[in-house]
């Protein structure tokens, strides 16, 4: 059976050089120099900073409402929970074209919900709401699958305490549940902030792509390809710095909370 | 054990034939790399090449010549101008490019829009999509802003809500009414069907738009790729793209 051993580090090494081998290129391929000429473009900065702004937007959203609708799918059984639970998690296998082709149908100009939007007064093709739109859209399922299996282990002899010493469902969740679920939300915060960082095409279908509006980080990479491939490098490359930075903060947050200390 | 390795193998190598070569086609396969306004007139005359089998692959011409930059060797690239593909043979990377069929650039609205003519677009509200600067529809639409009365085309690019990265997108940002107007070519509109009217230029803005193909260096199948190129001239796929609504080469 010695073959089996030397199969299953053969697969490692096939798999390790396939997915680091892409990313190695992006760092060969740019030098630090050209990074910081090319990040020094008004189009890279602008670029950039709306990523930023609506990223943090998104994640603000999915996390407020995110975590209560977690809660109660993580505490509660209900006849069609199953069914709830799946329709939620859906985006995240939706390829991202079909997600910009269903937020076009549902709240673009002509969609389903269209004309109640343009009567609220609120734009959403074409404007920064949008992006907004699609990126919690195709982010939120990340967070919310990782809540809810962060409250599903929680030990509700917790709860159960503090309810006997005569808390509140609402206390107990926000004093004893959000705590000591508190890593396993980080790193679903984690999650949905990297995938909407990373959001392209439903961003470019349903809210469009104008410098400083809606022409995030990834649609301005895809514009640079065919004039400006340096340029194209360095954007990829802080936005794997970036990825990297997630990464290492979901592996190491649990373990700050293990050696940090008790939640209050 | 032996059988793991070749499934391995087959992974990684890929297996059967691809290239239609251990197949029981005995046709070459042909890649073609043409730019995305011409993805309606090539996918109906490309079966019906003679010599092989097409596999045509359709973006934004600026993407495609990239990709080619980038070592990525199509037999055949059709680009909805000159530019490029002169760019890629003054690099060493495509034969001579031929012109093989000319375009035009129009404004497109909806069917029932109260849009008439490009002077329309300059009125405060108005949305307009155009394409982005580096692809060809976007440098077109630019240098026919350009010929406008300066303030007519500031007040046309300050209405522009999107910049996209190819006709499609353009396209769709209109049918879905995300816009009121945009600027495409002629054939884009005739493929829409009913949804869009295209409405021409004024004379003396529109610019020159003309294809043009060659034959990739180090193509796998030199001589069908040279063989396609001269039939988007004269031969099927010079009349579905005649049928598009493209004109004859200049």
């Amino acid at each position: 059976m010695r073959w089996f051993p030397a199969l299953l580090v053969l697969a490692l090494a096939v798999a390790l050089a396939f997915l680091t081998l892409p990313i190695v290129a992006i760092f060969v391929n740019s030098s630090p120099a050209d990074l910081v000429d090319s990040l020094g473009d008004q189009g890279a900065r602008d670029a950039l900073w709306l990523s930023l702004r609506t990223t943090a937007a998104a994640l603000a959203i999915i996390v407020v409402v995110g975590t209560p609708a977690a809660y109660l799918l993580a505490t509660r059984s209900f006849r069609g929970k199953a069914l709830v639970v799946t329709l939620v998690e859906l985006p995240l296998v939706l390829p991202p074209a079909v997600a910009g082709v269903a937020l076009l149908a549902a709240v673009g100009p002509e969609g389903l919900l269209g004309g109640a939007v343009d009567a609220a007064g609120i734009q959403l093709t074409l404007a920064t709401a949008g992006v907004v739109v699609a990126l919690t859209f195709v982010a939120s399922p990340f967070y919310v699958r990782q809540a809810m299996a962060a409250f599903a282990s929680v030990d509700r002899t917790l709860l159960d305490a503090s309810r006997t010493l005569g808390a509140s469902e609402a206390r107990g969740f926000v004093r004893v549940m959000i705590p000591t679920a508190m890593p396993g939300l980080v790193a679903g915060g984690a999650l949905a902030l990297g995938r909407a960082l990373g959001e392209f095409g439903a961003t470019l279908m349903f809210a469009g792509s104008f410098q400083g509006i809606t022409q995030t980080v990834p649609l301005e990479i895809y514009n640079r390809l065919g004039t400006d491939f340096d340029g194209a490098l360095a954007l990829s490359a802080v936005l794997v710095a970036v990825s990297v930075a997630i990464l290492l903060a979901v592996k190491l947050v649990p373990r700050a909370e293990v050696f940090g200390g008790a939640p209050r | 054990m032996k059988w793991l390795a070749v499934l391995l193998a087959c992974v990684v190598v890929g297996c059967g034939g691809d290239d239609g070569d251990s197949s029981g086609s005995s046709k070459p396969r042909l890649v073609v790399s043409a730019a995305s306004s011409m993805t309606e007139a090539l996918d109906a005359c490309s079966p019906e090449f003679g010599d092989a089998t097409v596999r045509l692959s359709f973006a934004g011409s600026d993407e495609l010549a990239a990709q080619i930059r980038q070592g990525v060797k199509p037999d055949v690239y059709a680009a909805a101008n000159t530019k490029l593909p002169d760019a890629l043979h003054a690099e060493g990377l495509l034969g001579k490019p031929v012109g093989f069929a000319t375009n035009e650039l129009v404004l497109a609205v909806p069917a029932g829009s109260q849009i008439a003519s490009v002077h329309d677009l300059a009125a405060k509200g108005v949305t307009i999509a155009i394409g982005d600067e580096s692809v060809p529809i976007g440098s077109y639409t630019r240098e026919t802003l350009g010929k406008l009365p300066a303030a007519e085309g500031r007040a046309i690019l300050a209405n522009v809500r999107s910049n996209e990265p190819d006709v499609k997108g353009i396209v769709g940002k209109l049918t879905q009414g995300a816009v009121d107007a945009g600027f495409v070519y002629v054939t884009d509109v005739n493929a829409a069907g009913s949804d869009l009217k295209a409405i021409e230029l004024p004379p003396g803005v529109e610019p020159q738009v003309t294809y043009a193909a060659g034959v990739v260096e180090g193509a796998k199948h030199p001589e069908q790729a040279r063989t396609y190129v001269d039939e988007l001239l004269d031969g099927p796929c010079a009349d579905a793209l005649r049928d598009a609504g493209f004109g004859a080469a200049p």
